[in-house]
């Protein structure tokens, strides 16, 4: 059975239709990127399959290890295996970044009917994924994100995925504001967890990112739909003809002036 | 429900019986007393043409026939008691319907310098300690309930810090209103001093037992000398039938610092006056303030702040969740004096709106007369943040959980000013306990209206 089956997705925000009919099936195991110009859709499709309220779906059926997603909370999502790297990771202050962590693992395994981790179980757990991201344990003591760097808050994304184990993780522009070393250890991070039941789903617009954790689909995304499926090699042709070859050249179907 | 022409009647027929049992009284308390109402019969009870009290209208209050109560005839039992004990506390004291309950209280701290007892043994015994300070500070002129506070001035707490003398652990007041058939009124009166030096925590907790409207109409004086360091709670947890109106006046010495956190949850309509002077220089005075209101609550904070000598700095932080029809105000008056330079004076409310029917009130006012100060004040209003919903539910945490831990997030800005010890373990437990029940009850409303419009910041620096 695929991991995730998407058929026909159309969703909006605010009156406009931002997906236009998207179809994608992604199986245990592998790694899909989507990328596409600004505007394509790409952190709308993210946020729609992380069920975020602001969007609305307007059609289609979008199936999850063989449950509706398009059913479920956020939260429901987030259990049943989910799990999104925000783009733009969210401050919260007052909240420390441990008892969030502990938190959100504890909501998972109560919901599959596992015991709630206390705090000294859960400390050597915590260490041992910071190790594998590089990050300093003081991290966890201060609120979610408050005035973390960009690198920072990446690595805390990675983290939050290595602690919670989704069987199907979606990363939104997870390179964005990242230099180089921090790319590469949130790769790792990243990499270290691929495994034949876990897929990935990982969104960008560059393909910078792919030579690190690399694919075995890239999926083009302009104007609300897959316009163009291929290998990683798709990927090295748009970081050399750009997006806007597409349009005037190779694999214009449909695609708008 | 009475005229307000009647239910001035009752105060004074009141005030008359009690004058005649107090004949035996020093004149200088019988004195006070009848200031006090003589004050409080002329100017009335305020309304909401008065300034101060434009938000909030005491005509609830003031319609209605508060008697006091007959005391002793139904003490609560001990067991009542329990739920409301501060565990690590250096003493506590019990008033029930502001009368001192020795057998409910747990004895004073045996430590060289400390002092408490009840006012009205202390009346009794020992009058020529109380009237130093019994009275002096407590502005009457400014405001009928406080001169109505002092003309029913009969019992309450007083505590007394010898100079030099630090107690860590908090001293416990436990103010019980039990009006069970008819609305009945209490009007406790504390005074606390700590002399040069000293330092120590008082919790002032108010709360319930009966079934009946209840009036408490409570007043301190606090009084620091020099280098003194106190930390004064006023926590507020009465039924939602309960009219509260409270007024801390604190007068600080040379570098004395004192802390005024404020904590109110319950009651139908609260005013809580804060009203320190800092009268020596280099004062610090810290006032924190949380308030969470929901249903019908009227939550009214009202600070005036004095700064009366040099060099001294105030900081007042208040942050107010409302729910339901709920309406908080917040009244930050600073007054520098024209001696006063060098003050740093800092106001900061923020507050979050859970519902579209709840209503917040901010109104900050700064009165310099002197021409070297720095004054900052600012306020904010806002609902809870929906990213930050959506982070926390997309982790797996439901939506109930999800905001628990974000208005647990920013009561935590008044917790933690807060001394890490009993007191604010005490608070912290209530709110927990309280944000729990409002997490459930406001689940939903974010996503029903789409508001981020309303987002609202005031900064000025004068």
């Amino acid at each position: 059975m695929s991991l995730l089956e998407i058929k026909n997705l159309k969703a909006r925000v605010d009156e406009r239709e931002i997906l236009k009919g998207i179809n994608l099936t992604i199986n245990p195991g592998e790694v899909h990127s989507i990328m596409g110009p600004n505007g394509s859709g790409k952190s709308t499709l993210a946020g729609v399959l992380a069920r975020r309220e602001a969007y609305e779906v307007t059609g289609g059926e979008v199936l999850f290890n063989g449950k509706k997603l398009l059913d479920m909370k956020a939260e429901e999502a987030a259990c049943e295996g989910l799990f999104l790297a925000f783009q733009y990771p969210v401050e919260i202050p007052g909240i420390s970044n441990a008892y969030f962590l502990r938190s959100a693992l504890n909501a998972i395994r109560k919901y599959r009917g596992e015991d709630e981790m206390d705090a000294m179980d859960f400390l050597p757990l915590m260490r041992e994924k910071l190790k594998l991201l590089d990050m300093n344990e003081a991290l966890m003591n201060r609120s979610v994100n408050e005035s973390f760097s960009g690198g920072e808050k990446k690595r805390n994304e990675i983290l939050q995925m290595a602690v919670l184990q989704p069987k199907l993780a979606i990363l939104d522009e997870t390179d964005s504001g990242l230099d180089i070393d921090a790319l590469r250890i949130v790769a790792q991070g990243v990499n270290a967890m691929r495994n034949k039941d876990r897929a990935f789903l990982v969104v960008t617009h560059y393909q910078r990112l792919l030579n690190y954790i690399v694919p075995d689909f890239v999926h083009v995304l302009r104007d609300g739909r897959i316009e163009r499926s291929g290998g990683p090699e798709l990927a090295l042709e748009l970081e050399e003809k750009g997006y806007g070859t597409s349009e005037a050249g190779a694999f214009t179907a449909g695609a708008p002036a | 429900m009475a005229t307000a022409t009647q239910a001035l009647q009752n105060y004074t027929d009141t005030f008359g019986q009690l004058a005649k049992s107090g004949q035996r009284a020093p004149s200088w308390l019988q004195n006070l007393r009848q200031t006090g109402f003589d004050r409080f019969r002329a100017a009335g009870f305020p309304t909401t043409r008065d300034e101060d009290w434009r938000f909030t209208s005491v005509a609830p209050i003031t319609q209605t026939n508060f008697q006091l109560s007959r005391n002793g005839h139904r003490l609560p039992t001990s067991q009542q008691i329990d739920a409301y004990r501060l565990a690590g506390a250096a003493c506590q004291l019990v008033f029930v319907d502001g009368r001192f309950a020795s057998a409910l209280s747990s004895p004073a701290p045996s430590v060289k310098g400390v002092r408490v007892a009840s006012l009205a043994s202390l009346l009794a015994s020992e009058p020529q300690a109380l009237e130093p300070y019994l009275g002096r500070y407590l502005n009457t002129q400014r405001d009928a309930f406080a001169a109505l506070n002092t003309a029913f001035l009969e019992d309450g707490a007083f505590v007394h810090i010898a100079k030099g003398v630090v107690l860590e652990d908090p001293i416990h007041l436990l103010f019980i209103s039990t009006a069970h058939d008819a609305p009945e009124m209490s009007h406790p009166r504390n005074l606390i001093v700590a002399e040069d030096n000293a330092q120590a925590t008082v919790v002032e907790e108010y709360v319930s037992l009966g079934g009946a409207p209840a009036f408490c109409n409570t007043a301190t004086e606090l009084i620091a000398g020099n280098n003194a360091a106190v930390s004064h709670y006023m926590i507020e947890r009465e039924d939602t039938q309960a009219f509260n109106v409270s007024t801390l006046r604190i007068q600080q010495g040379r570098h004395a610092n004192i802390a005024s956190h404020s904590v109110l949850i319950g009651g139908a309509i609260v005013r809580n006056n804060v009203h320190p002077v800092l009268a020596g220089e280099g004062g610090e005075c810290l006032i924190n303030g949380l308030f969470i209101g929901n249903g019908r609550q009227h939550l009214d904070n009202y600070m005036l702040v004095e700064h009366a000598q040099p060099h001294c700095g105030s900081r007042q932080f208040y942050n107010g969740i409302l729910d339901g029809s709920s309406h908080g105000v917040f009244h930050g008056r600073i007054v520098v004096h024209k001696d006063a330079q060098k003050t740093d004076a800092k106001q900061t409310n923020r507050n979050l709106l859970l519902s579209d029917q709840a209503q917040i009130d901010t109104k900050p006012q700064l009165e310099i007369y002197a021409d070297d100060v720095k004054c900052t004040h600012g306020a904010t209003i806002g609902q809870l943040e929906e990213n930050a919903l959506f982070y926390l539910r997309s982790r797996g945490i439901d939506e109930v959980s999800a905001r628990r831990l974000l208005l647990m997030a920013f009561a935590s800005e008044c917790l933690d000013r807060m001394k890490e010890g009993p007191a604010r373990q005490h608070v912290e437990s209530l709110i927990h306990a309280h944000l729990v029940t409002l997490a459930k009850s406001s689940a939903g409303f974010n996503r029903a209206s789409h508001r981020s419009d309303i987002e609202r910041h005031v900064e000025e620096v004068g």
